[in-house]
């Protein structure tokens, strides 16, 4: 253990981890970024179930969620290129999260070919 | 014959004599068990200088002394209706950023400085700490009082206490303080007494003082000005404290080397809701971020590293880094506001274009080239009517406990994400300064209270947004989302047509 604490012994005994998966009903912790848009300011954070396909992570998670971009209405998702836990990737659409590599707390990062954001700004 | 009176320097011989007496029915280290296990060596405890060796008697004087001035002040802005002669309504959302977010640092200042006092076995440093104990909760109470006179007229201020504890931006400055509290005294004081109090103090301070003269808001100066003398003890405490320890035993300095990298990166997060206020939420800006970091700590820290290298002490690690983040955090921490300004208990607004080129002077390097087409972007969404709002909750960093919105030093364009991973659980950090600090101690983040993870597992009063502002006491509608359009604003225009009636 590396904190000094005044009860060393029984420090790691009295650890409370906040957030393990098992506090999350069911879900596992998902952040999704879209790159070069930073009008939204960080990644987003979502509980998710495991067995939903990827395909509808980026419906009915990731489309609604960014649709007030102007940018949002011309992205073609199939030109899509997305990064798992700084891994480039291809993901399956039919295949669910986990059978995509993907476990709690993962990050999944996306560019969208030709689209930079307001003016090119990344904004 | 009538007894001589004694010196300044004699009577505080005689408060503190036979304060450090060695204990018999107990040893010394059951009586002071915190100060031995953080792996610092003090060999004698008699070498601590006070250079200001202030008496009990003298310190109730004084203090009491500078309570009536304040308090005269207080009475006479309330009476002459101060609050009317602000610049403008929205700098008392200044104040609500003040309150809810700094005011309870101080009274956590003041239960940490009292637990250093006691356990430091050295009878100079506790003293010492024991009056700034009292210094704390004294700038509590005079702010909380301050305040309280804006809170008859304006929303977001009334529940400062409540909010503290709960609301999502706040557990950045309150983990902050929990963090050094929950460490052993000799970290407490270097993270506090040194970093925060010494190296980092002009940044917080100065910014809202003199953002308070600027803006016409005379209780908050006064309230400024009766803290600084207590302030320059506080600073002579935090020199102190680290010249002792290095000074003490050669063994001290990896130790203290490693606070003092932390509490320098954690001070600097914390700082950016400070850059955010002086660049955005002063209706007359002072100066820039930009410009108080070169002030206050290129030049001032720059001279107080170089005087500490005698001792071995190197600048911060990341000291670089954070100076070149000066150019961006105000920018960025004030978009994260705006955009979720419906859970935000004081008013967001679209700065205005003298406001905008106000910031392209200012920033000359960054601000149009990354931020300004944000706010046009923006702007133009609101006369379109359909004003820019985030809808998911962000990711947080486990560290800093902000959401991750700072970018790739040296790439303004691209989210900086870093992650460790500690018994197959990931751990998520905005910047190399947090990572590393986690890093240091894993097994204390692991237990950070991050807001967005609480609401996601049930524990902050619900599963909708409006639950969790509940649970948070925001009265909404009145304390969150724009200024336009505010109970806020439309208080302030009656005012002013007031005024003009008044005049004609
Ligand atoms: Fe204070
Ligand atoms: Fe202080
Ligand atoms: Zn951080």
């Amino acid at each position: 253990m590396s904190v000094q604490a005044l009860d060393n012994a029984n420090y790691a005994k009295n650890i409370e981890y906040r957030d393990p998966l098992k506090n999350f009903h069911g879900n596992m912790l998902v952040y999704v970024h879209w790159e070069e848009h930073l009008s939204f300011c960080a990644a987003l954070a979502f509980p998710l179930p495991p067995a939903m396909p990827f395909g509808a992570l980026v419906s009915e998670v990731i489309a609604p969620h960014y649709a007030a971009h102007p940018d949002a209405a011309r992205i073609d998702w199939s030109k899509v290129t997305w990064m798992i836990d700084g891994k480039s990737v291809t993901p399956d659409m039919g295949a669910s999260l986990e059978a995509n590599g993907m476990k709690h707390k993962s990050l999944v990062r996306f560019w969208t070919p030709g689209l930079a954001g307001f003016k090119g700004s990344a904004s | 014959m009538a007894p001589k009176k004694l010196g300044l320097k004699q009577r505080y011989a005689h408060m503190t004599r036979g304060l450090d007496w060695e204990t018999s029915y107990q040893p010394m280290d059951a009586v002071y068990p915190f100060d031995s296990f953080e792996g610092i060596k003090i060999k004698d405890w008699s070498a601590w200088e006070d250079p200001f060796r202030l008496t009990m008697d003298a310190y109730w004087k004084f203090q009491g002394e500078k309570e009536r001035k304040l308090y005269a002040v207080l009475d006479a802005f309330a009476q002459n209706n101060g609050q009317t002669g602000i610049s403008d309504a929205r700098y008392a959302n200044v104040l609500k950023l003040f309150l809810t977010g700094v005011s309870p640092l101080e009274y956590q200042a003041h239960r940490g400085f009292a637990f250093a006092g006691r356990h430091l076995r050295g009878v100079g440093p506790r003293v010492a700490c024991q009056m700034q104990s009292l210094d704390e909760l004294r700038h509590v109470q005079t702010q909380i009082h301050t305040i309280s006179h804006y809170n008859k007229y304006f929303d977001g201020i009334s529940e400062f206490r409540h909010m503290h504890d709960r609301v999502w931006y706040l557990s950045v400055p309150k983990s902050f303080f929990d963090d050094a509290r929950s460490a052993g005294p000799f970290e407490y004081m270097i993270a506090i007494g040194f970093a925060f109090e010494y190296v980092l103090t002009n940044l917080l301070f100065v910014p809202f003082m003199s953002g308070a003269a600027y803006n016409g808001d005379m209780s908050t100066v006064t309230f400024g000005f009766s803290a600084q003398s207590d302030e320059s003890r506080h600073m002579t405490l935090g020199i102190e404290v680290i010249k002792f320890l290095l000074e003490q035993h050669p063994d001290n300095l990896p130790i203290v080397q490693k606070w003092v990298d932390k509490w320098f990166w954690r001070g600097h997060r914390v700082l950016g809701l400070v850059a955010m206020m002086m660049d955005y939420m002063l209706p007359k800006p002072v100066m820039s971020w930009k410009e108080a970091w070169e002030i206050y700590f290129t030049e001032a820290g720059g001279s107080l590293f170089t005087d500490l290298a005698r001792y071995g002490l190197k600048v911060p690690k990341y000291a670089d880094v954070a100076t070149a983040e000066a150019e961006h955090i105000s920018h960025q921490n004030w978009a994260i506001f705006y955009q979720y300004t419906h859970a935000a208990g004081f008013h967001t607004w679209m700065p205005d274009k003298a406001h905008l080129d106000w910031l392209s002077e200012k920033y000359p390097n960054t601000f149009d080239k990354y931020y300004r087409p944000r706010w046009e972007m923006w702007a133009e969404m609101e006369k379109q009517g359909k004003r820019f709002y985030n809808n998911a909750l962000p990711q947080l960093c486990q560290t800093c406990q902000i959401p991750m919105g700072y970018t790739e030093p040296g790439d303004p364009t691209t989210i900086a994400f870093r992650c460790s991973e500690v018994d197959g659980e990931t751990y998520h950090f905005c910047s190399d300064g947090c990572k590393d600090i986690f890093d240091g101690e894993p097994e204390k983040y692991a237990q950070s209270w991050l807001p967005v993870h609480q609401i996601f597992q049930g524990n902050c009063g619900g599963a909708t947004v409006p639950d969790v502002l509940n649970w948070y006491r925001m009265n909404v509608g009145a304390d969150n989302m724009d200024y336009v359009g505010s109970p806020d604003e439309k208080l302030w225009n009656e005012w002013h047509a007031g005024k003009v009636r008044d005049a004609v």
